[in-house]
């Protein structure tokens, strides 16, 4: 079985070199199968996104969240350690915490009253001393942690295989550019606010590619061009994007490229005002004190599209969001998106422009997401000809050096989850 | 008696109405024209505090009026692709109540359905308004809509393009 479904992924990417085409077959958007065997190669193997510390502000601090269809529970004990743990009584199976989000320095399941403190330890068995004297000894009926828990600035992800690299070596290139969005912060990034939960009818690798997509910006988006060109007052008219795509490893990847929005770091746009141009104009004189000239430039001029393989966005545009999705069906899938922000910005007008600029394109109500919504679910639908019409086509700049509006993210993505699938990946 | 302090409850309610209808048949520069220039639409985030303040806290929709105003002329045109095709919907607004009366400014809150179909789905929003309503030029206007929604996500509505 596993043989075959590596065979099927194999089959599933063309390459053609000579005619320079890259296909990818539509059957793997559909099949539930090569769903099943993503949830077991990619979903249980490789560093899924829990969310970012700065969510638990204070200990005892928690939220449930579903991660690769497992109810978690992401919290900050009562001695300030993060953690993350199976969200299961160890008795009979119940959710031990019900509630999306809270307070709290022990969960008490409702079936029969089982206990815990939120390190996992159990407290308190119902009827304890009806059991045989062994089965209360420490460590036996405890709540069980994910098999690995690991953070990279505050990013906190899980990994549900004990033996799967750290989440460091796992990340590869893609930590260079976590570090040039998380450093424009001076005194660390946070979480803006709430998490945006939402979701689309398709299939979970439509929004890995169409995230670090910048082809379709000017189809897809024009409406947002609109309004930004109405806020610039035309001063920042687009032109052809300017930047690059690069493979990060492990199947990660980068499309970098010159902003053509303000950027509250730290690109001013008119509609800000005089006073903004001075705060930002000052917020880039720091950056340069801290990272030198050409670095500071880089931050606050270019925009960056960072997929982190298989479903972490974190997207550095005309705001910064953190963005992961679950392949909740194989055409259907649950999208969670935060704001995160330098924590000097908090209480700042930088903040409201920050926030604005997140609106403006992000999220459900944005004027852009809610398009790629729509495209996303429209080739999800289109699918149901893969029979007759089976393959996408992803040859954009094969056999060049890739530009930004080059398919290159979308086919490091694609070779890696061809590798996971046939049990070749690292 | 100003008309704002003779402002009757069913009146209130008619205002809602009309406002619904313009939704309705998606006429959207009459519908913008109810609100002042200078406005807010508010979709607050499904979690968190729907009265956090804008500035500090991560909404769904948190226009202006020049935001409103371009969202309209979004909404106009055949590149908003989400609602090109438009997408057919039906508001029920009820429940309507004041909630503070003062001189200046009238808030009233309704509870809404709203359903949405477009492309073979049918998606429902459900929830309550908070308008707050002004005096202008003799007759009423909106200066600021709260819509807070009690669906716990956006899942599996997914998005939030039209005006709910």
């Amino acid at each position: 079985m596993r043989h075959h479904r590596g065979a099927q992924a194999d089959a599933a990417i063309r390459i053609d070199e000579e005619s320079g085409r890259f296909r990818v077959a539509r059957s793997t958007y559909t099949d539930p199968a090569l769903h099943a065997a993503e949830l077991e190669e990619i979903f249980s193997k490789c560093w899924l996104f829990v969310g970012h510390e700065s969510e638990l502000a204070r200990p005892n601090d928690f939220f449930t969240r579903r991660i690769a269809g497992r109810p978690v529970i992401f919290l900050r004990d009562k001695e300030g350690t993060v953690r993350c743990l199976l969200n299961i009584c160890p008795h009979r199976g119940a959710q031990v915490c019900r509630q999306k989000k809270g307070s709290a320095k022990l969960f008490s399941c409702i079936y029969h009253g089982w206990a815990f403190e939120n390190t996992g330890r159990v407290i308190s068995i119902a009827e304890a001393d009806t059991y045989h004297p062994k089965f209360n000894e420490p460590g036996c009926n405890d709540m069980v942690p994910v098999p690995r828990f690991e953070s990279y600035h505050g990013l906190w992800f899980l990994n549900f295989d004990p033996q799967a690299a750290s989440l460091h070596d796992y990340l590869a290139g893609a930590r260079e550019y976590i570090d040039i969005v998380m450093d424009q912060a001076e005194v660390g990034m946070k979480v803006v606010g709430e998490v945006q939960e939402y979701s689309a009818r398709a299939n979970w690798k439509l929004l890995a590619e169409n995230s670090t997509d910048i082809l379709h910006v000017v189809t897809l988006h024009p409406t947002y061009l609109d309004l930004i060109k109405t806020n610039s007052a035309g001063t920042m008219v687009r032109g052809k994007v300017v930047g690059r795509s690069i493979d990060l490893g492990n199947g990660h990847a980068v499309v970098e490229r010159q902003a053509s929005y303000g950027r509250p770091i730290a690109q001013w746009i008119p509609m800000w005002g005089e006073e903004a141009r001075v705060e930002i104009e000052a917020i880039r004189a720091r950056l340069a004190a801290r990272y030198g000239e050409e670095r500071a430039h880089r931050m606050s001029t270019h925009a960056r599209n960072l997929l982190i393989f298989p479903n972490l966005v974190i997207n550095d545009i005309m705001s910064v969001t953190l963005r992961t999705f679950q392949p909740s069906a194989v055409d259907y899938m649950e999208v969670s998106v935060w704001a995160i922000a330098p924590g000097e910005e908090f209480g700042k007008p930088a903040m409201a422009r920050r926030l604005t600029n997140f609106l403006e394109f992000l999220g459900p109500g944005g004027f852009a997401t809610p398009d790629d919504i729509e495209v996303l679910e429209s080739c999800q639908r289109a699918f149901a000809s893969s029979r007759e019409a089976p393959w996408n086509d992803l040859s954009k700049g094969l056999g060049r050096e890739p530009d930004a509006t080059d398919e290159l993210s979308q086919r490091i993505f694609w070779l890696k989850w061809r590798d996971r699938l046939m049990q070749r990946a690292g | 008696m100003g008309l704002l302090a003779a402002l009757t409850r069913p009146q209130a309610e008619d205002f809602l109405i009309l406002e619904a209808s313009l939704l309705n048949e998606w006429r959207l520069e009459e519908w913008r024209a109810l609100f002042t220039d200078e406005c807010r639409y508010l979709v607050p985030n499904t979690n968190g505090d729907p009265y956090a303040p804008t500035e500090s806290s991560l909404y769904l929709i948190a226009d202006d009026g020049h935001h409103l105003t371009e969202r309209v002329k979004r909404l106009g045109k055949k590149t908003a692709h989400a609602e090109y095709p438009r997408s057919r919907t039906r508001r029920l607004i009820s429940n309507v109540r004041f909630l503070e009366r003062a001189e200046d400014v009238v808030k009233v809150e309704s509870s809404f359905i709203t359903y949405r179909a477009s492309q073979g789905v049918t998606d429902t929003f459900f929830g309550r308004h908070e308008h707050c309503l002004v005096e202008l030029e003799g007759g009423l206007r909106i200066k600021e809509k709260r819509t807070i929604l009690d669906m716990e996500t956006l899942r599996p509505q997914g998005r939030l393009s039209i005006i709910v």
